[in-house]
């Protein structure tokens, strides 16, 4: 480390100590978030996330390919993180390292494993054809909470994914077609599921596959990041906090106020009074900002 | 290039966009967005949405890529995988690569390297939409950012292109026309010379042609060069605005 984290480390804990933060805030409030959707037109979905100064972009394409052998009738998703040397004087270019990975795949484990993204319903031939959904986060001005970040970019851009339909319809042949047909009937005779976003006739009974549709998805975690410096728990690191902290904490709640993720990095530790502290602050700030990104979508 | 029959400009001049011959994509250019980059800038240019950022100068590495006598110029030129119609993989291509070089040739050239010995100033752009005419618009917000940091240069390098689509040289050439026509003539400049930075043609021009699209393009580049100089006088005058409040 470097001798001015050091100094600052000083800084912050003595204002700590006072209850106060570096930019003014309580050691619970989130900087301003700016969620802006469907920037980037080449993009089958995409959103621009602002927490305070840091940045991050994220855009959603998709295709078609070939499912895993042992999920044959489910879509396919990727994360990938990339550390452009645009966000940071620390960031090199070249093939992703640690904190990228990391990075990727706590945002895809967020995606995959709270079945955010319906893959279920993306399945066109079982065992042949299924869409695959590639989540690319870029990150550009890194200001620290790259976790939240990310998260919030890959969800926003996911619920404004359009599946492209239209632009591979000269791919799928006459069985594709008439397979897909099938698993969208099936799927949508199966109650609990959400409305079928196809474009249907006028009876809902038999989807026509030729628009564009939303990517089906379910209500998503949010999930809110502190860390620990001396004895103070702080929401929404900025870089300067960051840099210093001795343990962070990562827990994702769902709109039921459910837990549905928690990931502890960095080589400190918390007390059980302390994770109860960081539970907390996340369900308060994620309602929040659950508001914010179903405002963002014309929720 | 492709050859079509596909019909890019009418016999009154009208362009698949309703653009006329003489006529750029709509720009927008926003310098400063970045809060960690020394200098960085945003730029629209009709479909394509670019993002640079420079860091230094500083002390180049590796380093034996330092120069004893001078400083040198790295950009580099990267698509974001979701930029483009079909996923681009991420990471350097042979394209990315040779885009990258002739742009931090451009840059070099301008930049009075000679009061930095042994530094590097890097320039990263960050192709974020992608639609005809990247490097041009890569090279121009690249030119904001490099002022924006506050970089000592000869002039603010500027680049558009010309070329021809349906037999008539044109500027600024759109996806189809790109796509779909007879040459593209990509071209930087410092506009107070006239010098050339970067200059890169393929298709088919006769010399004549080339000598008309050449100068289009010139006259492209002083165009972009205004909405450049706005940019940063926007950015320096609200910037004096915040201070006297």
């Amino acid at each position: 480390m470097t001798i001015v984290p050091i100094i600052k480390r000083d800084y912050i804990t003595k204002l700590g100590e006072q209850g106060k933060r570096i930019d003014g805030r309580n050691f619970n409030q989130y900087r301003t978030i700016e969620i802006e959707t469907n920037v980037v037109n080449k993009a089958e979905g995409s959103a621009r996330i602002k927490i305070g100064n840091t940045q991050v972009l994220c855009g959603i394409k998709m295709d078609i390919g070939e499912p895993f052998p042992d999920t044959p009738k489910t879509g396919v998703m990727s994360t990938a993180a990339e550390f452009v040397p645009l966000a940071s004087p620390d960031f090199e270019s070249g093939p992703p390292r640690e904190n990228a990975i990391e990075l990727a795949r706590v945002v895809d484990r967020g995606v995959r494993e709270s079945q955010v993204i319906q893959l279920e319903k993306l399945c066109i031939t079982p065992g042949e054809k299924v869409w695959l959904v590639f989540i690319d986060i870029h990150i550009l001005d890194y200001d620290g909470n790259l976790f939240d970040a990310a998260s919030l970019a890959a969800l926003a851009a996911l619920l404004t994914t359009k599946v492209p339909v239209s632009r591979f319809l000269k791919e799928l042949n006459e069985k594709d077609r008439s397979s897909w047909q099938e698993q969208l009937l099936d799927l949508y005779a199966i109650p609990g599921l959400d409305e079928v976003p196809f474009g249907n006739d006028e009876a809902n009974k038999n989807p026509t596959v030729i628009n564009d549709f939303p990517l089906p998805m379910i209500e998503p975690p949010i999930s809110c990041t502190a860390v620990k410096i001396n004895d103070f728990v702080l929401f929404d690191p900025c870089f300067d906090e960051e840099i210093i902290a001795d343990a962070r904490l990562t827990v994702a709640t769902d709109h039921k106020g459910d837990i549905r993720a928690m990931q502890k990095g960095l080589s400190g530790s918390f007390t059980q009074e302390e994770i109860q502290k960081v539970i907390k602050g996340a369900l308060d700030n994620g309602q929040e900002i659950r508001k914010k990104l179903n405002h963002s979508i014309g929720k | 290039m492709m050859k079509s029959n596909m019909e890019l400009i009418s016999s009154e001049g009208k362009r698949l966009d309703g653009r006329g011959p003489h006529d750029l994509r709509k720009i927008k250019i926003e310098a400063g967005v970045l809060h960690r980059a020394d200098g960085s800038c945003y730029l629209e240019w009709g479909g394509n949405k670019v993002l640079a950022a420079v860091y230094g100068p500083r002390e180049a590495v590796p380093r034996h890529t330092q120069n004893p006598l001078r400083a040198i110029v790295q950009a580099r030129y990267n698509m974001a995988a979701f930029s483009v119609e079909d996923r681009k993989r991420p990471g350097p291509d042979r394209r990315s690569v040779e885009i990258s070089k002739v742009i931090s040739e451009a840059l070099e050239k301008i930049v009075l390297t000679e009061q930095f010995p042994r530094a590097s100033i890097d320039v990263n752009i960050e192709v974020l939409d992608a639609e005809a005419g990247t490097r041009c618009a890569g090279l121009t917000a690249a030119g904001v950012a490099m002022v924006d940091a506050g970089i000592p240069m000869r002039d603010i390098p500027v680049a558009c292109a010309a070329g021809k689509i349906g037999g008539q040289v044109v500027l600024d050439l759109g996806k189809e026309e790109d796509n779909f026509g007879d040459a593209d003539l990509p071209i930087a400049i410092s506009p107070r010379t006239g010098e050339v930075l970067l200059l890169q043609m393929d298709g088919h021009l006769t010399v004549d042609e080339f000598n008309r699209a050449f100068d289009l393009a010139v006259k492209g580049c002083h165009i972009v060069s205004e909405f450049q100089k706005k940019a940063i006088t926007h950015k320096y005058q609200s910037a004096a605005a915040e201070v006297q409040e």
